[in-house]
């Protein structure tokens, strides 16, 4: 097998044994991109020259003895909305285009600290918004198991580059399913942490009371070691969690035995492939004969919760893209005053997906409408998380599939924004609570594309959520590979 | 109903300079978009305040000490154009105001 086919925690033993070094493990990620890039199209920029020199001070390190950290030599990869000081970072925007920060977001000055190797950034959807990484500036990206089919969104550079050994894993964030739809579009595990347990600072914002950053892995042990490298208090972060919380690793083999688990009614029937629905029913099935007790809950405002997301999302971030005016970086347009440059550097330098966003959060937001649309979807939020709060009275964990669907074709809904977004139905929940949640691949539908399977749990409640995937990825047995990655190991 | 809204207004307030063209079809998609969003004044939602936090935190405060800042050098390396440590625009008022 091949060394871009490892784990983190197999890599990471090769390396304590001496069986590989940190540059040949780079080697091998590094091939694997050279082989896949050219129809994946996973990756903005490949670092290969700070990478390089990140896994050989790694091999040096090993060697003087000095102290190690836990993604010591490990290849990791960056979604291109993550600040990494020199490396140019542009939300796939032409907005952006050639900016490289002047410092590092928390997450990555972290990811440092563990020894982790920054391979490079990855495609999303423009400033992540988006479910395909369709809205990219600078071109989509496909998904390994079929490359007519979107990857997911937004942060789909990070789940196929991870889904294809390009990384072993990697980081994304998630504001209303970007991390987690990805992950189940493209067959790997991917993580919505807690609101606040992992800093914001230097993820350029889109919707801020909704943005969480989390990581890819191609199992639930390393989605573990990643979320341990990042999670913790940033005095750089106003909304950074100050509390304890207590570890997921202790519990990773207890089991489900005596769990609650609550399947989400609402999450089900119209919309929704019965493969998708099939799966998910023998997840639970498995779940139920492992000794978890199984009950049904009842979310009724989710599909207000759709609505309220997509206006209170777009209004955060007709807020927060103000900020990109043709001043102190990016694109400048030519314009006889302030205003008017601003105007025509923001109409050139934003997609149309970023537009339409930016004017419905600016309307959503706007005199005369503010009651009915802005407050109105604030008060469902808080309606969401009282419903929230009685299911999880019944229940230790929710799950649902995911997604609705499997992986689409590139196109599909590329020209019908309102189809695209009910692609979030299941993961927007989670967002609009600040809770935790997780997919976990749990098997293929009928043309070999992957399943995810969700694991949702209250505030704080990654150790539960984190022994539930656990053993539903040891139920699932999920193994397959991406066929192009097949014909390379 | 698809809901219709003053877009050339709206584009305004968002410092986006939109033609005709762009600004009807963004009119015409918004209007669905925002029919599906008004979903929202269906629900009763009676006793319930906004919440702005999903976890309802307060504001946090960091002792007030001078700490170095990013290197200015390298912050104005990005900017469009510069000049003397400072950042330059286009003038703010138009000349005839």
């Amino acid at each position: 097998m091949g060394l871009a086919e490892l784990t983190i925690g197999e890599a990471a033993a090769g390396l304590d044994r001496g069986d590989l070094s940190a540059v040949e493990l780079l080697s091998a990620v590094l091939e694997r991109a050279s082989m896949t890039e050219a129809e994946l199209h996973a990756f903005l920029t490949i670092d290969r020259d700070g990478a390089t020199r990140g896994a050989e001070d790694s091999d040096r390190r090993r060697a003087a003895g000095e102290q190690l950290g836990p993604l010591d030599g490990i290849p990791i990869a960056l979604k291109d909305n993550l600040c990494t000081h020199g490396v140019e970072t542009t939300c796939s925007s032409q907005i952006l285009a050639g900016y490289r920060p002047p410092y590092d977001a928390t997450v990555v000055g972290r990811l440092r600290l563990a020894g982790a190797v920054l391979v490079g950034k990855t495609n999303l959807d423009e400033f992540a918004m988006g479910s395909s990484t369709e809205n990219s500036a600078y071109g989509a990206t496909r998904n390994p198991w079929d490359t007519s089919r979107v990857p997911g969104g937004s942060s789909g550079g990070s789940a196929a580059a991870v889904a294809v050994g390009s990384a072993l894993g990697a980081f994304g964030s998630d504001t209303g399913g970007s991390i987690r739809q990805p992950a189940a579009l493209c067959g790997v595990v991917g993580v919505k942490p807690t609101y606040g347990l992992v800093s914001r600072y230097g993820l350029i914002a889109f919707a801020s009371s909704l943005d969480q950053i989390g990581p890819f892995a191609r199992s639930v042990a390393d989605a573990v070691t990643l979320w341990e490298a990042v999670a913790g208090h940033d005095p750089l972060d106003a909304t950074s969690y100050r509390g304890t919380y207590p570890s997921p690793r202790v519990d990773l083999d207890k089991g489900v035995k005596g769990l609650r688990i609550g399947v989400v009614k609402e999450l089900s029937g119209e919309g929704f492939e019965p493969a998708v629905e099939a799966a998910t029913a023998r997840t639970v099935e498995q779940l139920a004969a492992a000794g978890a007790e199984v009950v049904e809950v009842s979310i009724p405002a989710v599909e207000a919760t759709l609505s309220a997301y997509y206006l209170i999302a777009p209004a955060e971030a007709s807020a927060n893209l103000a900020r990109f005016d043709g001043i102190r970086y990016g694109h400048r347009a030519a314009g006889a005053t302030t205003e008017e440059m601003m105007a025509r550097t923001r109409a050139e330098g934003f997609g149309p997906e970023v537009i339409r966003r930016i004017l419905l959060g600016t309307y959503a937001l706007s005199a005369g409408y503010y009651d009915a649309f802005y407050g109105k979807a604030l008060q469902v939020r808080s309606l969401l998380q009282a419903e929230l709060a009685e299911a999880y009275a019944v229940a230790d964990v929710l799950v649902s599939p995911t997604s609705p669907t499997t992986a689409f074709e590139v196109g599909a809904k590329a020209q019908d924004p309102l189809a695209m977004y009910l692609c979030d139905i299941c993961t927007i929940p989670s967002n609009l609570a600040g809770h935790p949640a997780m997919s976990v691949p749990v098997g293929l539908d009928e043309s070999g594309l992957p399943i995810g399977f969700q694991i949702l749990a209250p505030a704080l409640g990654e150790q539960v959520m984190f022994r539930v995937a656990a053993e539903v990825e040891r139920l699932a047995g999920f193994e397959a590979r991406p066929a192009m990655v097949g014909a390379l190991a | 109903m698809p809901i219709d809204i003053d877009i050339a207004h709206v584009a305004r307030l968002a410092r986006l300079d939109l033609d005709p063209e762009a600004q009807s079809g963004f009119r015409q998609q918004l209007g669905v978009i925002l029919e599906h969003a008004a979903k929202v004044q269906a629900l009763d939602t009676t006793g319930f305040e906004a919440s702005g936090h999903p976890l309802g935190f307060t504001n946090a405060f960091r002792p007030d000490e001078v700490r170095p800042s990013l290197p200015t050098a390298e912050v104005l390396s990005m900017a469009p154009e510069s000049r003397d440590g400072y950042f330059v625009v286009p003038p703010a008022l138009d000349q005839e105001d």
